[in-house]
């Protein structure tokens, strides 16, 4: 009995052990995709709400306030990273964290510094192994992250949009997100939260505003206590829903990335077990071939022998 | 009588939507009362109970820790990063976080058990 079988029958084994650690990781990722989405879902009409109120005030009143107004010159911008606590989830950090590395050299060829906000350990990981500096971490919830993380994330990045440039502060916000476009497919995106961008409908200039219908007059509102006051208690809920709403979106990303990176892997496993079947077979027809073939030999000399005798 | 379409959400969920004929609600400079063909408002919100007065002559009352009051059209929203409805408030959950928070001296928390137990009592 070769030795080559028994290799290849614990390689078998060991594979097979494998493929159903993944094929377990799958169903749980493809499980909580759903739950993800559904949470994304039950999170929107907040939103909507908010973003609809932020926009009837920005458009319905003159007045300034440092989170809508752009600095004259910004010199500082945040950007806000999400990314992942665990890793087995194909590419999903690592292209975040990409496009958050072209978003910050845009920002920087114009002229402005960036410092960064980093959510999930990978990208923690990332940016300490390379010495980069991070403004702020955190860590721990980025597979079902809820509204107290999310105001967690949101405190000191409006307190550094309030602060003074000089003192520390930032003039911008840009959050980058795993958008979940389908089970297929999610991308990376970097958006502006914060000057916001009001477009020529006069529109809040993001994805919820962007499904407002368009030319959709808002009323005149009359504010209570006043239109700064409302201002002032909307924007941070505002920025709060934002990074809440990307998180959630995040969230779902990643079990979807996970599930497709373990699909891949668990069919890889298929594959190897295959072949590795094959190989074992080979090996145990040559072990036969060759034992047919020494008994045969063994008995023909045998023959022959006897016949030198006779 | 004219209806308003009333939507009350928060920050994770759609907690009730209906018609009403008249919410009151907490706002920062007071209680304010609102009817269908009320003027456009937006309004900050204290946390306090909201009363929504059904078309079918009930009452709903929810327990909202913060928020948003906005109306324009007869559509009526409530977002309130936390929010729930007197029924679904624990009473006697409420009464031990209203004790703890008492001798911690955590005065946001004995703020939201204190609604919670006014929300509560109103709807009985």
């Amino acid at each position: 009995m070769g030795a080559q079988i028994r290799v290849y029958k614990r390689r078998i084994k060991s594979v097979t052990a494998t493929k159903k650690i993944t094929k377990a990781m799958e169903m749980i990722a493809a499980s909580r995709i759903v739950k993800a989405q559904r949470q994304v879902a039950a999170s929107s009409p907040y939103a909507d709400e908010l973003t609809r109120a932020v926009t009837a005030v920005a458009t319905g009143s003159n007045t300034k306030h440092p989170l809508t107004t752009e600095a004259e010159n910004p010199s500082r911008a945040a950007v806000l990273l999400i990314t992942s606590d665990r890793g087995l989830a194909g590419g999903y950090s690592s292209n975040a964290i990409k496009s958050a590395d072209r978003l910050a050299e845009r920002l920087k060829a114009e002229g402005k510094d960036v410092s960064s906000y980093i959510v999930g350990r990978k990208g923690v990981a990332y940016y300490s192994f390379r010495n980069r500096t991070v403004a702020d971490s955190w860590t721990g919830f980025s597979d079902s992250p809820t509204y107290g993380d999310a105001k967690a994330v949101a405190s000191p990045l409006i307190e550094a949009l309030l602060a003074d440039t000089a003192e520390g502060g930032v003039d911008e916000l840009h959050i980058v997100f795993t958008e979940f476009v389908s089970m297929m497919t999610q991308t990376p995106v970097g958006r502006r939260l914060l000057p916001l961008s009001l477009d020529d409908a006069g529109t809040v200039g993001d994805e919820a505003g962007a499904e407002r219908k368009k030319g959709e007059a808002l009323p005149l509102f009359e504010f209570e206590p006043s239109a700064e006051g409302v201002l002032d208690a909307l924007l941070p809920r505002y920025v709060e829903s934002r990074i809440y709403n990307a998180m959630l979106q995040a969230a779902a990303s990643e079990h979807a990335a996970r599930r497709r990176a373990m699909k891949s892997a668990t069919d890889n496993a298929e594959d190897l077990i295959k072949s590795l079947t094959r190989l074992a077979n080979a090996a145990r027809q040559a072990d036969i071939t060759q034992e047919i073939s020494e008994i045969v030999g063994g008995a023909s000399a045998l023959a022959d022998a006897n016949a030198g005798s006779d | 009588m004219a209806d308003l379409h009333v939507e009350l959400v928060a920050a994770d969920r759609n907690v009730w939507s209906g018609e009403a004929t008249m919410v009151v609600a907490r706002t920062m400079s007071g209680d304010i009362g609102i009817m269908a063909n009320h003027e456009p408002l937006l309004g900050v919100l204290r946390s306090g109970p909201v009363t929504i007065r059904t078309n079918d002559g009930g009452t709903v009352v929810a327990a909202v820790h913060g928020g948003f009051i906005s109306f324009a059209d007869n559509k009526l929203s409530i977002l309130a990063e936390i929010a729930e409805l007197a029924d679904e408030i624990d009473v006697d959950r409420a009464e031990r976080a209203l004790q703890r928070s008492k001798s911690e001296a955590d005065a946001a928390a004995e703020r939201r058990a204190e609604v919670r137990l006014a929300a509560a009592a109103g709807a009985r």
